[in-house]
């Protein structure tokens, strides 16, 4: 087998011990995801605290998980920033039109539909 | 590997000497191939959309007139109104993306050019499963637009909508494909030295058109897709009794509508700024601001779509905020007209047949500008909407405005297409009828409109002042058609003649007119560098008047292998949008049967040695 | 995969392939078609009249594994491309294996998770949440499905030892499009799921 070894593009890529500790994190944020949303039903002082900030907290960490597979398993972190700017401009567009389009169609459906 | 036939001193062969046949036409992956083929097929619909809208005119020359019934005046506006936009404009605008911007760039061709075959015969197929529509007496009539409830199987409950959300399904896979394309193509094979604020305006707004694709096709897919699945496997989305809510389909739509209204005019803007500056004999006033304010109208493009629905009650924040960034729109498309302006004023006019295009095309743009920017506040647009005045509007900008700069952009590289100039007296013929037939139709629709002639009525009672203006504006249209007439006459006449149009008849600035009329296989013989904007104005201040370029042999350029997989792909694609509509006569069985072919053409794409 | 090493240009304006730019970009136009559609289940979630509700219906406990198989996948790709890159054919296939196994596995999770629901009453077109549920984690499910078509195709070819590393390229642009298909229900997850009783 041809030991030369071609760099795709020319940087230096992290060895399989960061994607190992990448898959860790991301299995530990799920982990967390699920421990937020049963701790939310519990009932109890747990439901209390978690149920209201349920849905940030979820948000947050589905964020982080995100992040950590677009820089590293996506290779954006190493990767010319054209890379990153191709995926982030239109992600900036989506969000933005996605929750427009929510709040617009919430105020309609509330005050015109008279939905609740 | 194909190479080109080697050229003698006494013998000017034809540019496709080598390649000859309809089977070339049919695996061509060559990007002026394909170019020509987009621009001949996308004409061909031109002028259909325009049969349909003689008929429309026809119908309403009178009062009360039944020259046709109100069920086929419904397909008659839907079938223009799609036809235009989606068959007409857009693909002409891509005849010019694909001859012209890899030879803006110094490339020898796009980056995909299998990819490139396939985006045309997806539109093709597309175009022409949307027509045959009409062979089953079931032509879409629920507007282009196509506003939900009312193509709800309940409300449409004919194969009309389904041609229509088929077709444009169909047609959405071409436009896809051809934005990857091109994007990648400006963004990887720019000529040495051309970075990207050298690149030249109808590229640098076509770039920006194909963002603009790229962003906004995939939410009509998404509309059509739950469209689909409300016709033909009982979801609700859309249907009220159920849930759903029909102001999804406005928003869905018009998030992608708007944008899709500056995909239309940004190439012809384009072309304009490409136009001006050689017949002015003056580079373009304001180049960086003429970059940026195209991004900036197509950023912004994005944030002004619920002006379209200021009569659905979207409440008063709503309405504000869409009525400051439609009016804020206005800032950067007026930058670009003081830019043109400032490009011409000074300049030693060569007033040929594409700069009177060119021209005429910044007025008729002001003029739709100027209604568009009233329908920017909602109060006044609540009077305007679904009215004539809407119609006035978007004839302007869309013919006034796009049509005219693309006819200012055929004049112009007509030529290089094909070897042979356009004549030019009988081109001024056709300047004036279209100028003067453009505005007898269009003009009197801003006061018919104002005045309360509602929009997709197919009569009107007599008696309420619309008679005189709507007979003006037929008798308008009828002459446009006559100057379409003169333009076909224009291009057989010059088809009949020598081809012996010069590289560069017109003294351009660009990388194009550096090449032979029309350009060789591999379009450069050498692969340019350029170091400033405008490279050929570059280059003969600095050499004095350049030679006409010589046909070569080619040798040793490898350009890519002819292949029909792009055309079976593309049956495969049309047939399985196709199949679907299908499945209350042929089950799903059809369906698998277009996903296994589309599968076996892919692959033998992808594993073609190249 | 055909070799586009030495088509029309040796070298491009920015320096990377034109099928590395192209895959971005196309990646870029799918967050657009996924934001609609995650929009409108947003739009109508909690909408239903009738029928069962995402709060009675969605069941954590089975899509949990099926998220983890599913970052379990992306992480193997990773590997597998490693290999790729550096001419380990063993690691190459053993790690594109997994990635394949695993996408299977989420598929056929999702196909079992859907006749689990139709069994019990929710179909497309029982209400909005059948609608939208189905709608959205059926076009993700559409997407898997093509992504492990296109890996185990590439699986095939490195078994065959055709994925050398001047070859690698092909491999990444799949993993690209493996990795987006895993980010997209990274999303989907807590959005669909793990909020599934949220009353708006």
């Amino acid at each position: 087998m041809d030991a030369h070894v071609i760099e795709a593009e020319g940087h230096s890529h992290p060895g399989p011990a960061v994607y190992v500790k990448i898959a860790f994190v991301l299995f530990l944020v799920t982990a967390l995801e699920v421990a937020a949303y049963e701790l939310s039903h519990r009932g109890g002082t747990s439901e209390a605290v978690i149920g209201p900030i349920l849905i940030p907290v979820l948000l947050v960490l589905s964020a982080i998980k995100f992040a950590l597979v677009a820089m590293y398993y996506m290779h954006l972190k190493q990767d010319h920033k054209l890379f990153t700017g191709l995926f982030v401009f239109p992600l900036i567009i989506a969000g933005v039109i996605a929750i427009a389009l929510m709040t617009l169609i919430s105020y309609h459906l509330h005050y015109n539909l008279g939905q609740v | 590997m194909a190479t080109s036939a080697v050229s003698h001193a006494d013998q000017i062969p034809s540019v496709y000497a080598e390649k000859r046949g309809i089977w070339s036409w049919i695996t061509t992956v060559d990007h002026k191939r394909i170019g020509i083929l987009y621009g001949a097929t996308a004409f061909t619909f031109f002028l259909m959309g325009g049969i349909e809208a003689l008929l429309i005119r026809w119908q309403l020359a009178r009062p009360d007139n039944t020259f046709v019934t109100p069920e086929f005046y419904n397909e008659l506006f839907t079938m223009h109104g799609t036809t235009m936009i989606f068959l007409a404009v857009m693909p002409l605008s891509a005849t010019f993306f694909n001859y012209f911007i890899p030879l803006q760039l110094g490339a020898r061709d796009v980056a995909f050019p299998r990819l490139n075959a396939f985006s045309y015969w997806v539109f093709l197929l597309g175009g022409l499963w949307l027509n045959s529509s009409f062979l089953f007496h079931a032509a879409p009539n629920a507007g282009w637009f196509g506003y939900a409830n009312l193509t709800s199987t309940q409300y449409s409950p004919g194969l009309n909508i389904d041609f229509w959300m088929i077709g444009l399904q169909i047609l959405g896979v071409s436009s896809l494909a051809a934005a990857v394309n091109f994007f990648t193509t400006v963004v990887n094979l720019r000529a040495k030295g051309m970075k990207l604020m050298r690149m030249p305006m109808f590229t640098w707004m076509s770039f920006i058109t194909q963002v603009l694709l790229l962003l906004a096709f995939p939410v009509i897919t998404v509309a059509l897709i739950l469209l689909m699945f409300d016709r033909f496997f009982g979801t609700h989305f859309y249907i009220p009794a159920a849930g759903g809510d029909p102001i999804l389909w406005q928003h869905l739509f018009w998030i992608f509508g708007h944008p899709e209204v500056y995909i239309l005019i940004l190439p012809a803007f384009g072309i304009v700024s490409e136009v001006l500056p050689v017949f002015s004999r003056k580079p373009l006033f304001g180049y960086a601001a003429m970059v940026f304010s195209g991004i900036f109208i197509a950023f912004l493009g994005f944030g002004v779509w619920a002006h379209h629905m200021f009569a659905t009650g979207m409440g008063p924040i709503a309405d504000t905020m869409f009525s400051m960034t439609t009016m804020l729109i206005a800032i950067p498309t007026g930058v670009k007209i003081f830019n043109w302006l400032g490009t011409a004023a000074g300049g030693s006019l060569q007033m040929k047949t594409p700069m009177y295009f060119s021209l005429a095309f910044i007025a008729m743009f002001i003029i739709g500008g100027l209604s568009g920017v009233m329908h920017a506040s909602p109060p006044a647009d609540l009077q305007q909407t679904d009215s004539y005045f809407i119609v006035a509007h978007i004839h302007y900008v869309l013919f006034g405005g796009s049509i005219f700069a693309l006819t200012s952009g055929a004049y112009y590289w007509w030529p290089k297409m094909f070897g042979r100039m356009l004549n030019e007296t009988i081109g001024k013929v056709h300047f004036w009828l279209m100028f003067i037939a453009f505005n007898l139709t269009f003009f009197p629709m801003h006061f018919v409109g104002l005045h309360g002639m509602p929009r997709r009525v197919y009569t009107y009672p007599a008696g309420l002042g619309f008679e005189t203006m709507n007979m003006l504006e037929t008798a308008g249209a009828f002459l446009l058609a006559l100057s379409q007439a003169v333009f076909i006459y224009n291009i057989i006449k010059a088809w009949r003649g020598p081809r012996n149009a010069p590289a560069d008849p017109w003294n351009g600035a660009t990388l194009e007119w550096a090449t032979t009329s029309p350009p060789q296989e591999f379009n450069f013989a050498v692969e340019p560098e350029v170091h400033s904007r405008d490279p050929l104005w570059e280059r003969k201040r600095q050499e004095g008047r350049l030679p006409e370029p010589q046909r070569v042999s080619g040798q040793g350029i490898h350009m890519p292998r002819p292949s029909f997989w792009p055309l079976l792909t593309a049956t495969g694609v049309a047939g399985i949008f196709i199949s679907m509509m299908m499945i209350p006569y042929l089950g799903w069985w059809f369906v698998v049967a277009m996903v296994l072919w589309f599968l076996f053409s892919v692959f033998n794409w992808v594993f073609e040695p190249v | 995969m055909s070799d586009h090493s030495h088509t029309l240009e040796a070298h491009t304006a920015t320096g990377f392939d034109s099928r590395k730019v192209a895959i971005w970009t196309f990646i870029g136009s799918e967050c657009m078609f996924f934001a609609a559609l995650i929009g409108t289940y947003l739009v109508y979630h909690g909408k239903s009249l009738s029928g069962p509700t995402a709060g009675e219906t969605l069941e954590i406990p089975l899509v949990t594994i099926g998220t983890a198989v599913l970052l379990a996948s992306s992480f193997f790709v990773v590997l597998a491309l490693n290999g790729a890159q550096r001419g380990d054919r063993r690691a190459l296939v053993t790690w594109l294996s997994a990635t394949v196994f695993c996408g299977l596995g989420f598929v056929g999770m999702q196909i079992y998770e859907f006749s689990h629901f139709v069994h019990e009453g929710l179909t497309i077109k029982t209400n909005m949440f059948g609608a939208t549920f189905y709608t959205l984690t059926g076009f993700h499910g559409t997407h898997v499905s093509i992504g492990v078509l296109w890996l185990a195709t590439l699986l095939i070819l490195a078994i065959r030892g055709k994925i050398t590393p001047d070859k690698a390229l092909n491999l990444e642009i799949a993993a690209l499009y493996w990795h987006f298909v895993d980010v997209v229900w990274v999303v989907i997850f807590p959005v669909v799921y793990l909020m599934k009783d949220w009353k708006p």
